[in-house]
């Protein structure tokens, strides 16, 4: 079964706990800077949103790559940078569509989220459930299950 | 480890800007943050010094705890002499700046002499400099932080600064960081104002990284979240209902200071407070809340954000305040609310976000409006004076007093004095609800007897943050003591003023303290910093740090005489007219000695040099 990270920004609070978390986890020190997930806090209407890469399938960073330093981790599915074969060209960057895979100028590479080999640390460390980590196949299922407890367990007009 | 071990020094006159290590003596002393500031000021800045002259510093310091992972970990302190008091100045706030400071690889920042001309710091990690200010100068804390992050061209630039009440000497100004979090009380953003110093512009992107023990800090901090999570208050009460759940609560028992503490209970407190917010309004079928809000690190999350009501009197024509914002929070509401009679729940949003805009104190200006209030319906001050009818309860007059205050115009000049100074001029001093010339905020010193000991002894002047014990005597917390009884509260005070000092030190946030003991906090201190971090020692740097604010005051000419509580607050003519605590006033004269007694002081309230000598002072 496949994973994936899934976003409620209804429940983000914006206390950032994912990304000292994913800065924890890749380099061992709590930089929010570092992170490979980010919080927009959007001030004028008071919502938080976490916001990182959903792996796609036919991933536009994976092609890109002139040196196939971004392959598939198969246990995962994630798509995963080779820090040693990344030349850093930067191109996998203005591929993907969505921005969430960014170079490090410390490294001369570029990171992106890799679910930290299946047990992503932002999720662990979400305090509210605004990121979770779940069957990729059912992501609805939690919506679903509320429509549908309205539907059978709300008393009927009749 | 877990301090940067690095200060910036910045001589505001000579306009340099240095970087020095940290005394790691004084930081295993005192920890961070608000002990280890004090500490710094303490041994730089005469205690006699003009709180507004060139001569006082002012410091931002954060804890070791500040950028890490433990919950709340993103406080810092702005530490100085406080010109509203007198005394010690230090006042704490969330948000993101302490922590983004942090991440850049500073413990803290000293400022020291007077600028010439506005300036603002820089930092980007190893970066600071001091920068011009000059088109910053006039403008409000919003348009400062839209105008540096649009000029840096980085929106994540964290922002501390002063608005235009900082700038023109408002004793109650605050200093203000990321929209709406403030370093709210004893005026130190007048201090940042007398220096000429407009922000702090910092990006972090280093982190923090020297935890002494990763693992177990880890394994410390995910026990402590555990307990905040399974807690009513911190996992339940606070993210749903923010600090504004004790309106009601507080009302109930009989203390909430009402009309200038001429009552102590508020007709009006249910349309003001938690339930208020959350109720779709009449005019518009919108609820004022629109969601909580957590500050850096933090899984409670108890800020509010809300949306006033467009069609509001306050707000026509004025689109700023339109969009979700700061607020309500308990203290300010009730200090614009309660204090004055008032009971429009808009009118109390309009003014708070005055508040945040321009950098002040709610619960001075609001307490200051309150005996504004009281002097007009005594006669004494007339409409011509105030510039307009000052009748308790009177939502134009709140909404008008702000804007005067905070833009510095007529009468408003007067109210930013503060209400000790506006109270004496006009000949009636006992009506300043104060200690040390700060005013008192949400719980009545009449109704719960520690509290009001914990005013008359707090370093900094009339605050409930210095000793909180309405955990204790209102919510049980760690066990229930009864509110109308003054026996057992010297002893309680004190265990809450010390615990308090070292929480405020290490990072954290004292409301982790309705679910946290320090038998929470020493391990996180021990996993982060070092083994010697036990329950025992963090108590004892607690009333360490106590004891040297206390001897700083006193040098600066404070005596047992300012441990006081106005008359209404200690006399049977004052005493409570309702509720359960109805005939009562408070027993400080009973208490005072015991409390002396029970720290180890003289009767003058000086600590003893067997005191001194028990803490290393």
């Amino acid at each position: 079964m496949q994973k994936m990270l899934h976003i409620n920004a209804d429940k983000c609070t914006g206390c950032l706990q994912c990304e000292m978390a994913c800065a924890f986890e890749n380099y061992g020190t709590f930089a929010t800077a570092k992170s490979r997930i980010k919080v927009f806090n959007f001030h004028h209407t008071g919502k938080k949103v976490p916001y990182t890469c959903t792996q796609c399938d036919e991933a536009w960073c994976l092609h890109a790559c002139p040196v196939e330093a971004i392959t598939v981790d198969k246990a995962t599915g994630a798509k995963v940078v080779n820090e040693a074969t990344c030349v850093g060209c930067k191109v996998c960057t203005i591929a993907c569509p969505f921005g969430t895979i960014n170079y490090v100028e410390e490294t001369g590479k570029v990171q992106k989220c890799d679910l930290c080999e299946g047990s992503p640390a932002c999720a662990e460390a979400c305090p509210t459930g605004a990121i979770t980590f779940i069957d990729a196949n059912w992501t609805g299922l939690s919506k679903m299950e509320a429509w549908a407890d309205k539907l059978g367990n709300q008393a009927s007009a009749t | 480890m877990s301090w940067a071990g690095k200060i910036l020094r910045v001589n505001l006159t000579a306009g340099t800007v240095t970087s020095e290590p940290l005394n790691m003596d004084w930081a295993r002393d005192y920890i961070g943050s608000r002990g280890l500031g004090t500490k710094y000021l303490v041994e730089e800045v005469a205690a006699t010094v003009d709180p507004l002259s060139a001569d006082n510093k002012i410091i931002w310091a954060t804890g070791p705890l500040t950028g890490t992972m433990a919950s709340t970990g993103g406080r810092y302190t702005v530490i100085t002499k406080g010109p509203l008091t007198g005394a010690i100045a230090c006042s704490n706030s969330g948000g993101y700046w302490g922590a983004e400071f942090k991440m850049a690889g500073w413990d803290m920042v000293i400022f020291e002499g007077k600028s010439p001309k506005p300036v603002y710091l820089y930092v980007n990690d190893d970066v600071a400099e001091l920068r011009d200010a000059a088109h910053l100068w006039g403008k409000s804390v919003w348009e400062t932080e839209e105008t540096l992050k649009k000029s840096l061209q980085d929106p994540l630039t964290r922002i501390s600064s002063i608005g235009k009440a900082g700038e023109n000497g408002v004793l109650f100004a605050a200093v203000v960081n990321d929209m709406h979090r403030a370093a709210g009380r004893s005026g130190v953003g007048a201090v940042m104002g007398s220096k000429n110093l407009k922000a702090i512009a910092v990006r972090g992107t280093k982190g923090v990284g020297n935890i002494r023990d990763p693992k177990a800090f880890m394994a410390a901090v995910k026990t402590a979240k555990k307990v905040l999570a399974d807690n009513a208050v911190t996992g339940t009460g606070l993210p749903a209902m923010g600090t504004q759940v004790l309106m009601s609560v507080i009302n109930e028992v009989g203390a909430l200071p009402t009309r200038n503490h001429r009552d102590n209970q508020f007709e009006g407190a249910k349309d003001i407070g938690a339930e208020a917010m959350a109720t779709p309004r009449k005019t518009d079928g919108k609820k004022h809340l629109v969601t909580n809000q957590a500050c850096f690190g933090c899984t409670i999350a108890c800020g509010r954000i809300s949306k006033m009501d467009e069609g509001h009197f306050t707000i026509q024509n004025k689109p700023q305040y339109r969009g979700a914002n700061g607020g309500l929070e308990y203290e300010a509401a009730w200090a614009l609310g309660a204090a004055n009679g008032v009971n429009d729940l808009e009118a109390l949003q309009y003014a708070n976000l005055l508040c945040n805009e321009e950098g002040i104190d709610p619960i001075s200006f609001g307490a200051t409006v309150g005996a504004v209030m009281e002097l007009y319906d005594m006669g004494v001050l007339t409409k011509e004076q105030i510039g307009i009818d000052a009748k308790f309860g009177s939502a134009q007059t709140l909404a008008f007093l702000a804007e005067e205050t905070v833009n510095g115009r007529g009468f408003g000049k007067e109210i930013g004095q503060g209400s000790k100074r506006l109270c004496a001029k006009y000949g009636h001093p006992e009506l300043s609800m104060a200690s040390k010339g700060q005013e008192f905020p949400a719980y009545d010193g009449r109704a719960i007897q520690g509290i009001g000991l914990a005013y008359a002894t707090s370093n900094r002047g009339g605050c409930h943050l210095r000793g909180y014990t309405i955990a204790s005597e209102v919510l049980g917390i760690p066990v229930k003591t009864d509110p109308l009884e003054s026996e057992g509260k010297p002893d309680l005070v004190k265990a809450f003023q010390d615990a308090t000092a070292a929480f405020d030190s290490s990072g954290l946030c004292i409301f982790t303290t309705f679910a946290w003991g320090l038998q929470d906090l020493a391990p996180q201190m021990q996993g982060a910093c070092g083994e010697q971090y036990s329950i025992e020692e963090l108590a004892k740097i607690g009333e360490r740090i106590w004891n040297m604010e206390r001897e700083f005051n006193n040098r600066a000419g404070f005596t047992s005489k300012d441990d006081s509580l106005p008359p209404r607050l200690t006399t049977p003519e004052g005493a409570c007219k309702t509720g359960p605590a109805k005939g009562k006033f408070n027993e400080l004269a009973t208490m005072l000695p015991k409390y002396y007694a029970a720290r180890g002081w003289d009767s003058e309230g000086r600590p003893t040099a067997a005191t001194k000598a028990r803490l290393g002072i």
